[in-house]
């Protein structure tokens, strides 16, 4: 079967067609970091109205590159939350009502189930069970991962997700937007160790993180006049240091917890060189494996709800839908309590 | 400008612009509505009332000629929805779609010759535009735009009748505004997906509709947010 995936939650576009046999068929992808730069972050509005001038263009453009027809589709999946209520309905109204002019089913799909059944994608896929670390700029959170379906919490952020103390401590020290990503970059170039910073619930004695704080020590350092300019690629890295430890130790801690072997890492941090280092470090003394998503598939995309649609419906767990298309978005989703 | 509906057009209409979700069928003169109030978004109405319309014509989606969607401006997630679901639509069953203006239709559905129209905008703001019904026709002239109503934009001319939400939200400061050159108001008045389907009709003997992609809404109100630079400006943080 062809299935058709969008995802709007945030920022990016993403549409893609998987095939049943023949797997990701295309995706593509439209992000709208030039739209948001000059205002210093994301703005719903502005992305709702980029994500309705996107989606159909994006659609055309996966079926051409796949060489299908409309009429090839058995079903259209989007991602129907978590995220921006605004963005989330553009991508639910459009797949809805395509699927309703086709008379095929629409599947609405939990983004962080997308995320984190992403790596599957891969050619070195991993094997059920594992755990899962998502971590992104909306969320940061351990799940032990038994099937499709079936995803329990382990732990998560009390507070900031761990992208997001990127970007605030990004503009924090006055970098541009999109600021985790360069503040990283700028990482590479300093040494952690010089300046100090906390290590926040490393020892907390359970799976939770706790982000703010950092960001936090980072601005009193900045206030006091600690940090020249030549001094920000140190405070850069020890940053980064102090956020991949404490995701390590806590990915490893739950890899004791559940007794598993495979670690799968998904969403946007995941790209995170030193994070990736770092991991594979640590998971490797415990005699375990990390997986990753192809490097591509690391942000929000497309391809991820084809799939996760995809293996919902091969796994006889495709989501209730309503025959007359009736459909909502919810914003707030805990994946936990998603009924297989 | 716009003739009167003509008889053999077969267009499925969406107006989800104010609190009220709308959808109308409009088959060889024969028109179907209906309209339902929703204040929690439209999306768990609009396609069951669709499917409830097409199964009562007696129809399918291929058998149209057209998806007409009121374009704006109004609430804008209301819009979005009017427009993927147009653009969804008609991108399955191969048709072209039309965007009819939510001020306009509001004027048409009043039956009067002489039309203020006006709805609440939020953020003591209204959207505004004026339109001339002669008969078969529909003339803008006063284009749709956005402003406080003690300055609305004032159409040239009196006798004309003020219809839409913003005489309710805003009827103080309009009728300050509008004054004498109004002859009354009905501020109850919301733009219906019936009128969009027959103006689009009208226009569909003109010329073709677009392609779906195409498609997409008239906010009028373009600026949602403020830059950094302009935040800092003004003296706030960046």
């Amino acid at each position: 079967m062809l299935v058709l995936g969008i995802e709007s939650s945030c920022d990016e576009t993403g549409v893609a067609l998987c095939d049943s046999e023949a797997g990701l068929l295309a995706h593509a992808l439209h992000s709208q970091i030039s739209l948001h730069e000059e205002y210093g972050g994301v703005v719903p509005e502005l992305a709702s109205r980029d994500h309705l001038r996107r989606v159909l263009p994006l659609t055309r453009k996966v079926l051409l590159e796949a060489g299908r027809e409309l009429s090839d589709l058995g079903a259209v999946a989007y991602t129907a939350g978590p995220g921006l209520a605004g963005a989330l309905l553009v991508g639910a109204g459009f797949a809805e009502s395509l699927a309703f002019a086709l008379d095929v089913p629409a599947l609405p799909i939990h983004h962080l189930e997308g995320h984190l059944l992403s790596p599957l994608l891969a050619k070195d896929a991993p094997r059920f069970p594992f755990v899962a670390l998502l971590v992104s700029g909306g969320h940061t959170q351990l799940m032990r991962v038994t099937g499709v379906g079936q995803y329990e919490l382990l732990g998560e952020t009390v507070d900031d997700a761990a992208g997001e103390a990127f970007d605030k401590t990004a503009k924090l020290l006055g970098l541009p937007y999109p600021g985790g990503p360069v503040l990283s970059k700028l990482a590479d170039q300093g040494k952690p160790g010089r300046y100090k910073l906390p290590r926040p619930m490393l020892r907390s004695g359970d799976l939770d993180f706790s982000f703010s704080g950092l960001k936090t020590a980072v601005l009193t350092l900045v206030r006091d006049g600690k940090v020249a300019a030549t001094d920000q690629a140190d405070l850069a890295a020890e940053f980064q240091e102090a956020v991949v430890e404490v995701l390590a130790a806590k990915a490893v801690a739950a890899l004791k917890q559940c007794r598993m072997k495979r670690l799968v890492v998904a969403g946007g941090v995941g790209a995170n060189r030193r994070l990736r280092q770092k991991l594979d470090e640590a998971v490797r003394k415990v005699d375990g494996r990390v997986f990753y998503p192809e490097l591509e598939l690391c942000t929000d995309n497309g391809a991820m709800i084809a799939f996760a649609a995809m293996l919902r419906l091969r796994a006889g767990l495709a989501p209730e839908t309503d025959a007359g298309h009736a459909f909502s978005v919810r914003p707030r989703w805990g994946l936990e309590t998603r009924e297989g | 400008m716009s003739a009167r509906t003509p008889l053999s057009k077969r267009i499925l209409a969406l107006e989800t612009s104010t609190e009220t979700c709308s959808v109308a069928l409009l088959v060889d003169g024969v028109a179907r509505q209906r309209s339902v109030p929703s204040s929690n978004g439209h999306s768990e109405f609009i396609l069951p009332l669709i499917r409830e319309l097409l199964a009562e014509g007696g129809l399918a989606l291929p058998a149209l000629d057209a998806i007409a969607y009121g374009s704006g401006p109004g609430a804008f997630t209301g819009l979005r929805l009017a427009c993927g679901v147009a653009q969804g639509l008609a991108f399955g069953a191969g048709l072209p779609v039309l965007g009819v203006g939510s001020l306009e239709a509001l004027a048409w559905g009043s039956g009067k010759p002489r039309i203020y129209a006006a709805l609440d905008a939020r953020m003591n703001e209204v959207y505004f535009a004026a339109y001339v019904v002669n008969g078969q026709e529909v003339q803008e002239v006063l284009a749709p735009g956005v402003a406080p109503a003690e300055s609305v934009a004032r159409p040239e001319g009196d006798g004309w009748f003020g219809c839409g939400s913003g005489f309710s939200a805003y009827g103080e400061a309009l009728l300050r505004r509008l004054g004498p050159d109004l002859t009354g108001f009905d501020a109850a008045a919301v733009p219906d997906a019936l009128a969009v389907a027959q103006l689009a009709a009208a226009r569909l003997e003109f010329r073709p509709g677009l392609d779906p992609f195409e498609a997409q809404p008239a906010y009028v109100r373009q600026k949602v947010a403020l830059t950094t630079a302009e935040r800092l400006a003004r003296g706030g943080k960046s």
